[in-house]
Order: structure tokens, then sequence, then C-alpha cells
């Protein structure tokens, strides 16, 4: 138990320091890096309140995908970062304030559940013990069945993102010589060879 | 578990999203550019959607464990989105191949959009609330940046796409909060939980629910949260301005009056301060920013504003009556703004479209069947009577004063005062002032169909409205069972 | 609960191995080793002349479309998992549904292939 409780404060710890330096960070691709080790903490936060799939999920998807993606789009970017980060110091008295009111807020909610625990009380817990079913396997005997609705939904999504994704940037180059293979298969060797009778001293025209 | 029953109500939805995709791959494996059949393919299969609508089986019926419903408010609000989407199509034709935006993915993402739209409309619970938001939201931050040559253009997708993103954050912040408390993310289980008098509502509870109103705030551009609107419909290529104006407009607003009164309906209390601050916020931003405006889709941008904040004071008063006010308003609203619209694509100069105000000097002389469309509509949005705009009006105000909500009311009538100047000075620019260049005559046919249909319908609303009235109540009546 | 801890704690322990003795030998050197520092040597090497532009170059747009692609396919694999551990229990309906699923991201796929997203040209 003791161990548990260290290893999430040590986890936790780290997630908002390298959050921290996620905005704070003189190189956007140092940035990037910091991203990733705050997603690697994250998902250790997940693997101690037991969602195994959500922090194996989260290292494929955000450490494998999002944040290379992240890595190519700094690079892509053409933009002065000290010169951008200048009006910083402007906005940081607001952004304090928001952050300020949004704590006060959640500091209400605490104050409210203990205020009022039979709020609580019809939260039931659909999922069945971690002890007897994983987490992948309680979630795939529900999502593809009982929430078949927000499963294809999810699908829909997808193919919005792929089309948004292609029409935004791709682009048709112009004079781009390209190997048609099925016309290479489909040349006969008629069309390709040419048999001609050369007569001596006459040449070819 | 799982039987043909369960997927009735939801054929509408299905043929759009099944259509939507037999058109992409016919536009990618099509000869030449096939932009033109999918545009009127789409508009074809909206218009079979809106039949499909009307034939699901009567009454209420939530399928598919409860995250989806169909009632008549469902019917009505849906009819709507339809005709936004088909219409703004229809008003697309001809602006996509001048403007170079001639792609077929832009009627299929509409189409998508569009299933994203009645997703968000018939969503029971908190979860499908979601889904069905993303998906229009995602195809609609696309079709802002459409133009993606056009500084503006890609500068409103992405100032959409971050905005937007940020609100979805809140929204699903508000909903955990509610599972948290309540919990519950089905509508109908919370409606439920509430009225079953529990008394006590904790505060995390209604913490949830303003940051559940501050994310569908967003996606109806109420004040405070409206910053994005001048700029994306500026900055959007007019057709997907005008189709943002219209359909999304409605869908989100029917998705508010849903997620708030089905299952918080009980506690009124807790919300009402919220919807009657964002309502007369709205109002009154509305009616004073666009005072300064010199160009038509700012202008429009604050009118929608506004037009929100009244759509909310219906929603405000929470009362069936106020629900009928919403569904009436958002009805001429769609009729009002896609007419506009079909008016602004028309200004078209040798040189390309203008969008300034006075660029419309002195239109009754050049083009006065157009002049005397944009005057009707001019007149219906600032609520003179006896257009359609003055009983949108009408039935909201009512609703609040009914719910004794005083101030509100007064805010609403001194606001429409305020508003009438700037819609008036339109109609005084194009009648009196020495005309300037004029637009490319004649207007586009399908630009013209659209503006006769919808000054005819905001003229005549007065001598037949009650089609419009017996489905909204109808549509009221659903979610006050 | 403490089961599936108990599973990770090799990990842990491997982690904090990992780090130490990481942390051990990026600082043994700053004790051991001669040091001279000077700012030539952290400079860019570029023979004989000062740097002309930064190290860091320009990507092209096709990265990012192709990284993208890919995570949403990657998301696609990440549905699938659930799916093939419970497929026993949730039966033809749940396979169909996956089916359906996959069909949906098919369209995707054979529109993003014919517009030839997929080439890099």
């Amino acid at each position: 138990m003791i161990v548990q409780a260290i290893a999430f404060y040590l986890f936790a710890a780290v997630t908002v320091g390298s959050a921290f330096l996620v905005i704070t960070a003189k190189n956007p691709v140092h940035s990037v890096l910091f991203l990733i080790l705050a997603f690697f903490n994250a998902a250790a936060l997940f693997v101690l309140m037991g969602a195994e799939f959500i922090a194996m999920i989260l290292v494929i998807v955000y450490v494998g995908a999002v944040a290379v993606l992240f890595l190519f789009v700094v690079m892509m970017l053409d933009i002065n970062f000290v010169e951008l980060r200048q009006g910083f110091q402007q906005y940081l008295p607001f952004g304090l304030l928001i952050g300020a009111i949004l704590l006060v807020e959640l500091i209400l909610i605490l104050a409210g559940s203990i205020a009022a625990p039979d709020a609580l009380a019809p939260a039931a817990s659909p999922a069945p013990s971690l002890d007897q079913v994983t987490n992948t396997h309680a979630l795939g005997a529900v999502l593809y069945t009982k929430y078949i609705y927000l499963f294809q939904g999810a699908g829909l999504v997808l193919l919005v993102a792929m089309i948004g994704a292609i029409v935004l940037t791709h682009r048709k180059r112009e004079g781009v010589k390209k190997q048609d293979s099925f016309a290479q298969f489909a040349r006969r060797r008629e069309e390709a060879v040419e048999l001609k009778k050369v007569e001596p001293g006459q040449g070819i025209q | 578990m799982f039987v043909a029953k369960d997927l009735a109500p939801l054929v509408p939805e299905l043929f759009v999203a099944v259509s939507a995709m037999v058109l992409l791959l016919y536009g990618v494996f099509a000869k030449g550019n096939p932009t033109r059949t999918v545009v009127w393919a789409s508009v074809l299969v909206l218009v079979v959607a809106l039949v499909l609508v009307w034939q699901v089986p009567a009454g209420r019926q939530a399928v598919l464990s409860g995250m989806f419903v169909t009632d008549s408010f469902t019917a009505v609000m849906k009819s709507l989105v339809l005709i936004g989407s088909a219409v703004s199509l229809v008003l697309s034709v001809g602006f996509i191949r001048q403007e170079e935006m001639e792609r077929f993915e832009f009627p299929v993402l509409l189409l998508l959009a569009t299933v994203g739209m009645m997703m968000m409309v018939s969503a029971n619970d908190l979860i499908s609330l979601y889904v069905g938001l993303e998906l229009q939201s995602l195809a609609l931050y696309v079709v802002a940046a459409f133009r993606r040559d056009s500084e503006r253009s890609t500068e409103a997708g992405l100032k959409y796409f971050v905005l937007g993103a940020l609100s979805s954050g809140m929204l699903l912040y508000g909903a955990s909060l509610i599972y948290g408390f309540a919990g519950s993310t089905n509508f109908t289980d919370l409606a439920k939980l509430f009225a079953g008098g529990h008394g006590h509502v904790s505060v995390g509870l209604v913490v949830g629910i303003v940051f559940l109103a501050a994310g569908l705030a967003f996606k109806v551009s109420a004040v405070p949260f409206h910053m994005w609107t001048p700029d994306v419909y500026e900055g959007a290529p007019t057709a997907v301005t005008a189709f943002f104006a219209s359909a999304p407009k409605v869908a989100a607003m029917a998705l508010f009056v849903r997620a708030i009164i089905s299952p918080f309906g009980a506690l009124v209390a807790e919300w009402q301060q919220i919807i009657i601050l964002l309502a007369g916020a709205s109002m009154l931003l509305g009616a004073f920013a666009a005072i300064w405006q010199k160009n038509i889709k700012r202008l429009m941008a604050y009118s929608s504003i506004g037009h929100v904040g009244f759509a909310l004071v219906g929603l405000a008063a929470g009362t069936s009556e106020g629900v009928r006010g919403v569904v009436v308003y958002m009805a001429v609203y769609l009729a009002m703004t896609l007419g506009t619209f079909a008016c602004i694509l028309a200004m078209r100069q040798k040189n390309g479209l203008v969008e300034g105000i006075d660029d419309l000097a002195g239109l009754a002389r050049t083009q006065p069947g157009m002049a005397f469309a944009l005057a009707v509509f001019m007149f219906s949005l600032a609520g003179v009577p006896p257009l359609a705009g003055f009983f949108g009006k009408f039935y909201v105000f009512m609703a609040a004063i009914n719910a004794k909500l005083y101030v509100l009311s007064v805010i609403g009538v001194l606001s429409s005062v305020v508003g009438a100047f700037y819609y008036l000075r339109i109609v005084k620019i194009m009648y009196f002032d020495a005309p300037g260049e004029p637009f490319l005559h004649p207007m586009p046919r399908e630009l013209g169909v659209v503006a006769a249909v919808a000054s005819l319908f905001t003229l005549l609303f007065v001598v037949f409205p009650m089609p419009i009235l017996n489905g909204a109540a109808m549509a009221a009546k659903a979610l006050f069972p | 609960m403490d089961a599936l801890l108990r599973e990770y704690l090799p990990i842990l322990i491997f982690l904090g191995l990992a780090i130490g003795l990481a942390a051990v030998m990026g600082l043994v050197p700053f004790i051991t080793a001669r040091q001279k520092p000077d700012p030539e040597k952290l400079s860019t090497y570029e023979c004989g002349f000062e740097p002309f532009s930064d190290s860091r170059k320009q990507f092209d747009v096709r990265f990012y479309l192709v990284a993208i692609l890919f995570i949403i396919f990657d998301l696609e694999v990440a549905f699938l998992f659930p799916w093939a551990i419970s497929l026993g229990e949730i039966g033809p309906f749940g396979f169909w549904s996956m089916m359906v699923f996959l069909g949906v991201l098919t369209v995707g796929f054979v529109y993003e292939w014919k517009k030839g997203a997929l080439e890099w040209e």
C-alpha cells in the first residue's frame, strides 16, 4: 500500500512538473518531449487506478502517434517561437485569474461532495470487479453491443477526420512522372517492338 | 437483444450516412469533375431524409440502450435542420464553382455534418450528445477552412477549431461532473432521479450543469462565448457562412433545449439564471455591436448572436410555452437567414463577390426585386409586424412574461429597438442612396428561387401561421411529458 | 486491485533501476572525467565557416498527412483489442458490429487510396 502511495506521488509530481515544462521550455521540440514524458506518467497513474486498457492506449496512441504528429507540426511551422512568446507575460495575470476561478470551483465541488454523500447513491458501478475480469474484457463486453450507437458514431467521426485531413492538405503535384504498373503489364509486344527491314545503304527514316 | 424495431427510428440517419459514403466513393471514382452531380444528389438525399423523418414510428421511442430518442420534437427539429442543410447546398452551387472550391468533398462533408446534427437533435445521453456534436463540429471545422489557399478561410477554420475544442473540453468536464454527482449519463434516468424529489442538489452537480451550459452556449454562439462568431463568419467562404448560420444553429439550439429541459427540467431554479444571463447578454451585444459593422457577413454574425439571445429567452422561461417559442423562433430565423444569404451570395460585381454594406447602395434602382426581398428580410429580422420575425419574438416574450421574467422581456424589447436601427439602415442604403457599381444581372436562378420562397414565407406567415405553430406546440409537448 | 498492481511491481522496480542507473552513468563523468568547457565545443560544426542557418529545417506538409492518417488507423486498431478478447461473449452481433465499423473506415481507406494521399510522388 505504501509503495502505491509513493508511486502515485512520484508519477503525479513528474506529470505536473513536465506539463509545466511543456509550456515554459524555450525550444518547442523540448516541449514535445516533455509532453511525451507527461503522457507516460499519466499512463502510470491510470495503471495505479486499475485502468490498464486506457493506460496502454495512452501509450500507443498518444505517445506513439499524437506526439509524433506534434513533432512534425512543430517542424513544419516556420515561426519564431521567441517572438511568439512575447505576449505571454501580458496574458499571464488573466490566465492565472481563470486558473484560480477553476481551482475555487473544484474546491467547492469537493466541499459539496463531502456535504452531500447521498447524491452519489444512485451511482451504480456497472463494471465487474477487476479480480474477475480484465479491463479490456469488460470494455469489449459492452462497447460493441450495448454501446454500438456510440461505436459506429466514432467510426463516422474517424471518417470525417480522414476526409478532412486529405481535403485540407493533399495536393496533386503537377509534372510528376509516375510508374503505372498496370499500363506496363497491359502493353503488348506489337505496340512496343517494331521490326523494320533495313536495306543496306538506305538507313531508317 | 437487437431487432429491426430498434433500427426503425434510426432510418433517416442511416440513410444520410450511407448516402454520404456512397457519394464519397462515387466522387472519387468518377471521371471529370463530379461536384455538380454530387451536390444535387446530396440535396436529393436530404429531401428523402426529410420524408423519412416523418415515417419513423410516432410517439416517443428511446432505442439503443436509451442513447437515441425520437419524438415529435426531434421530428420537427430534424426537419428544420434538413431544410437548412439542403437549402444551403442549393445556395452553394454557383458559389463553389466561381470561387474555385468545386470539390466533391464539400457536399459530402455537409452531409456528414448533417448526420451529426441529427444525432445531436436525437441525443438522449451525455455521451451520444458528445459524439453527435463532435461529428458535426469536425466537419464544420473542415468546411470553414475549405478554401485552403485563402488566408482568411484557413484562419477562420483554425480559430473555429481551437475555440471549438476548448468548448468541447468544458462540455466534457461538465458531463463528467454530472455523471460523478448523479450517477448516470442518461437523460431519462437523470430526469427520474431529480423528479423523485431528492430535494438536495449538490454543488458539484450545479457546477456540472454550468459547464455543460457553457459548452453548449459556445456552440450556439451566445454571449459571453460568442467571440469566434464574427471572425469565423467573415473569414469562411460565404456559402459556408450561410450554412453555419442556418442548420448547425438550429441543431445546437435543439440540443441545448433538450439537454437542459429533458434531464434537468425539475431543477429550473438551478439553471434559470444562467440562461437568463446568456439570453440578456446576447440580445444586448447583438444589438449594439452590429451598429458599427461595415461588412455584411460580420453584421449577420452579430445579428445571429442577437437572435440566439431571443431564442434563449424562450428556454429561460423553462415552460412548454417557452420551448414552443424557441421552435417557432428557429423556424422563422432559418427562413430569414437563408433568404438573406441568398441575397448576399448574389452581391457579385465584375471583379467578384463584395461584402460591404455600402455596396448595396441604390440597389432598389438597379435590382428592385432583390432589394425588395432583402428589405423584407431586414424588416423581419428587426421584428416589424406583421412579418414572420415579429411573431417569433412575440411567442418567446409571451412565454417569458408568463414565467414572470419581466426584466429579461424589457431587455429584449429594448434591444429589438436598437437592433432595428441597423437593419433599417440597410433598407435606407438600398432605397435612398445613390447607386454604386451594379451587381451582375440577373441573380443566379437558384439564389432567386430561395430568396423568393423565403420572402414569401416571411410575408405570408401572418396569414398561415398554423402549420408552424401546431408543429412547434407538438414538439414542445414532447419535452414535457 | 492489489493483485493487478502487484503484477506491475517488477515494471516499477525495473523503471527505478533504469532511472537510477542512467542517472549514475550521467553523473559519474562530472566527478571523474577531466573537463575543459569551451563554447566552441558546443557550436554547430560546419567546415570552416559559421553556420548559414538554423539546424531546424522546415518539414513538408506531406509528413503531417501521413502522420494523421496513421493516427486514424491506430485508433481503429485500438478498438480491435477489446473486441478480439471478448469476441466469444458478444457473439455474431458483436462480430458484425465491428465489421460495419471496419466497413466505414474501408470506405475512407478506398477514398484516400484513390485520391493518391498514400503516394509520396
